[in-house]
């Protein structure tokens, strides 16, 4: 290779694409949310659909530009693999950051606007007694501090329902995707294609599962984003999972394709540990969802 | 698709210079074509938020309205607050690295080079859109000047100050808080990817033998910035996605009437802002220990401490951001912990502080423009550190609270500490990039009018603040008046003195272009200790370490 020990990749038009396409998504975003109009056409929703379909585009031409440079063997070597596994893992970290930002909202919520807005301690009371006076510390909140502006759902989500099961998915769900890694490192093909099947048919069930607690929510409970912030907690932490379960899965399955194709071998596959560690990544998520905002 | 066409050039490509025309600076996977875009930005976005800086100076020249409206007078301190931040330091201080980095520690290039493109063309985008409320209402006036009325209802640019707190930007922001939302997204996936690229840089492509307590400390403070970064844009992400929330879909983040805080949107916000201030000058206390021990003709005094403090500031601004929220009504506990806490950076900052003058102590020392520019840095950023201890009593900051001493004491750590860090590093850089030297005279003046105008825009600022003036309202009360016309004065010819500064980059830019070569020594400044001054030519060529140097224990500091 002309660069020694070191793979300088070529000029590149992907992420100039990819800038453009989030550039159209957020601007026809926000004039839709605006409901903007150009000579009479509400121009939002088409900006932003195309804008959406040009991140896919990229996506699917950046990532594919990768894969052919490693058939090609241009990424074979070491120093590049580590700063591939280097590059996923402070990728995760940010990841975690950003479900942190959520996390802090809710313990913020239940430790102190709740009880503060409750007249639960002392020092604030007077905000209690100004503001709302009839509200009551509780947690999962069925009335809101003012009722009118938000309104409160009927009940709270269970834990052992839906979300109990959903757990004992995602686990085994890591669990499998750990048998089609062994496998893929012990060349057994036939178990590592089945294993890995598994592990996105069970994504897909807990995305269904999720999706009908939803239903169950917005239409039996009347929980919906705007029940205060009980509601927005909720939706918001597990939105942004299913969110993660959705892009995960969506990988798992490139990786499957990938599979099918002999793209990996025991000793070349960091595009399956890279979405394995993000799996792994949002499964962890879940526990702490599971205790935290359903269980606790 | 023509990717089989771009790997069929993939492999003459690395024995040609840059690509030709608009392409190159569109597609290059070049780190040093891509620190240059960042310096470009930076620059650009300088003298357009410099520009809005003015508006504000010169609106305070008198109490009473001297020529904009309250509203766009607000408009122009939230834009020039946030284009300053995001806009002009932290990519100068990305431009650097990206510049540097790879030549510091013996590597060819940045370690991920295709998405070191994409935080870069990131950028413009989201500025842009940014900016587009604005635009579009100077295009409305300009049309309203000749009879037409383009864009009537299109609403202010954003107004609520670069801390855009709620419910300000939630309840009552105008329609652009969602422009300026979206370009906060676009910022974080820049800042994100760079900061990954860093660190994945410096992690795993140091040449043989660059071990960790060999690293040039440029390196080093952008290690810990990048550490910063990772964890706190991603939070600045999940605040702005909240105020969307808020904005648009009716949750109760920020609605007390739903359960929910505005205080809450402080400590999220806070949380991701102390550390940006660390991470707007870190990276700053890295080009100044360069600057220093290369004019001192000395190796920097204390490294292995310089490392330490840098890394105790990073861990101790994650644990502070509650002493921008002293008078929120915060528990005396939490109040007395944030004011020790933020007290206790004055340490590791101290150790700096005094390294650098050991550093400087008996050494053969000359006073070219970066080194003027250092010793600027190490006066006037000990003084806007002096202010920021003051403001860290928590007492004593119910009174300073939202006055002019908060503007004073930030411009203090920002202008003539990041800012004049970056100039710093672009003297001393400018010749081995360029290899032209710039016109050493010309850089004097730069320094010696901007120095002096600094203090005379932001000195007077403490007394008026101490006094009782606050901060972003349009109007003041008489007995300011005389203090505020030495700042706009100040500001004027500060805000003039930069276009000598602008005037010299272009020149060198120029020269580099016309191919000049003034044969400059490999190791211009003659004391400089790391790889880009004793490995390499100057000026640099396109590629660099393209086999891999062997350092060894002469080799740096």
């Amino acid at each position: 290779m002309a660069h020694g020990t070191y793979y300088l990749p070529q000029p590149s038009n992907w992420p100039l694409k990819g800038s453009i396409a989030l550039f159209l998504t957020t601007f026809g975003g926000a004039n839709w949310l605006h409901h903007s109009t150009f000579f009479g056409l509400e121009f939002g929703p088409y900006l932003f659909v195309l804008g959406l379909a040009m991140v896919f585009y990229m996506m699917f031409g950046w990532f594919g530009t990768v894969i052919r440079e490693n058939r090609a063997g241009l990424l074979s070597d070491k120093q590049v693999d580590h700063s591939f596994r280097w590059g996923m893992a402070w990728f995760i970290f940010s990841e975690v950051m950003f479900f942190g930002a959520f996390f802090a909202a809710l313990f913020y919520a239940r430790l102190i606007s709740v009880p503060v807005l409750s007249g639960e301690q002392a020092h604030y009371y007077l905000t209690h007694l100004i503001f709302w006076p009839d509200f009551k510390d509780q947690w999962p909140i069925l009335a809101n501090p003012n009722p009118a502006a938000f309104i409160a759902p009927k009940s709270v989500m269970e834990a052992w329902g839906i979300p109990a099961v959903n757990t004992l998915i995602l686990l085994s769900s890591g669990a499998t995707i750990t048998v089609a890694h062994w496998a893929l490192l012990k060349d057994k093909r036939p178990l590592m294609l089945v294993a890995q099947s598994i592990t996105i048919l069970l994504g897909i069930i807990f995305l269904s599962m999720q999706a009908r607690e939803y239903t169950i929510a917005y239409m039996e409970k009347g929980l919906t984003l705007a029940s205060g912030i009980y509601g927005t907690t909720f939706f918001m932490l597990t939105g942004f999972h299913a969110l993660h379960v959705t892009i995960g899965t969506i990988g798992l399955c490139v990786i499957l394709y990938r599979m099918f194709r002999r793209d990996f071998s025991p000793t070349n596959h960091f595009a399956f540990e890279a979405i394995a560690w993000y799996w792994h990544f949002v499964d962890v998520v879940w526990l702490f969802l599971f205790i935290l905002v359903y269980w606790l | 698709m023509n990717l089989t066409d771009d790997m069929a050039t993939a492999h003459d490509h690395a024995d040609h210079g840059p690509a030709k025309g608009l392409k190159r600076w569109l597609f290059t996977t070049n780190h040093k074509d891509i620190g240059t875009l960042y310096l470009l930005l930076s620059l650009t976005m300088f003298f357009v938020a410099g520009i809005m800086a003015l508006v504000v100076r010169i609106e305070l020249f008198e109490p009473g309205k001297v020529w904009v409206t309250p509203e766009f007078f607000n408009q122009m301190t939230t834009l020039h607050g946030l284009i300053m931040v995001f806009g002009v330091i932290m990519p100068a201080m990305a431009g650097f690295a990206n510049w540097m980095i790879p030549m510091m520690v013996g590597a060819p290039d940045m370690a991920l080079p295709r998405l070191n493109n994409w935080s870069f063309w990131l950028l413009p985008f989201a500025f842009l859109l940014l900016s587009l409320p604005l635009l579009r209402e100077l295009v409305g006036m300009a049309s309203h000047l000749i009879g037409l009325n383009l864009f009537a209802g299109a609403g202010a640019a954003p107004d609520y100050g670069w801390t855009f707190y709620a419910p300000l930007s939630t309840t009552y922001g105008p329609d652009s808080t969602d422009y300026m939302i979206f370009a906060i997204h676009m910022m974080g996936i820049s800042s994100i990817l760079a900061a990954i690229n860093i660190v994945v840089t410096i992690f795993n492509m140091r040449a043989p033998g660059m071990t960790w307590m060999r690293l040039p400390m440029f390196v080093w403070g952008w290690l810990v910035t990048a550490f910063l970064l990772l964890a706190v844009m991603p939070v600045l992400a999940g605040c702005v996605t909240m105020m969307l929330m808020d904005r648009h879909f009716h949750t109760a983040f920020f609605e007390a009437a739903g359960g929910g805080d505005p205080i809450l949107f402080q400590h999220i916000f806070w949380f991701f802002g102390h550390p940006e201030v660390y991470i707007l000058i870190l990276p700053g206390f890295g080009i100044i220990s360069e600057v220093v021990q290369t004019f001192s003709r000395k190796r920097l005094f204390g490294y292995s401490f310089m490392v330490a403090a840098t890394i105790t500031i990073a861990f101790l601004g994650y644990i502070v951001w509650m002493h921008h929220m002293f008078t929120t009504g915060a528990p005396y506990a939490a109040q007395l912990f944030f004011m020790y806490a933020t007290m206790l950076i004055a340490v590791p900052t101290g150790v700096k502080v005094f390294n650098w003058v050991t550093t400087i102590f008996k050494g053969e020392l000359t006073f070219e423009t970066p080194m003027l520019f250092a010793l600027g840095f190490l006066v006037m950023f000990t003084i806007g550190g002096f202010s920021g201890v003051m403001l860290a009593i928590a007492p004593a900051d119910y009174q300073y609270r939202g006055s002019y001493f908060v503007v004073a004491h930030f411009h203090y750590v920002l202008v003539s500490g990041s800012l004049f860090a970056i100039f710093a590093g672009v003297y001393f850089w400018l010749p081995k990039w360029t290899g032209h030297m710039y016109n050493e005279t010309l850089g004097k003046w730069h320094f010696w009018l901007s120095a002096i105008s600094m203090n005379l825009t932001f000195f007077p600022m403490h007394f008026v603040g101490l006094a009782g003036m606050p901060r972003r309202i349009p109007d003041y009360a008489l007995q300011f008046t005389n203090f505020n016309q030495i700042a706009t004065v100040g500001a004027v010819i500060f805000g003039l003195s930069q276009l000598l500064f602008l005037a010299i980059v272009i020149r060198s830019c120029q020269k580099h272009k016309a191919g000049v070569n003034e044969h400059l020594p490999d190791n211009v400044w003659d004391g400089g200790r790391s790889l880009e001054w004793t490995r390499l030519p100057t000026p640099v060529p396109y590629h660099t370490f393209e086999t891999v140097p062997e350092i060894g224990p002469n080799d740096t500091h």
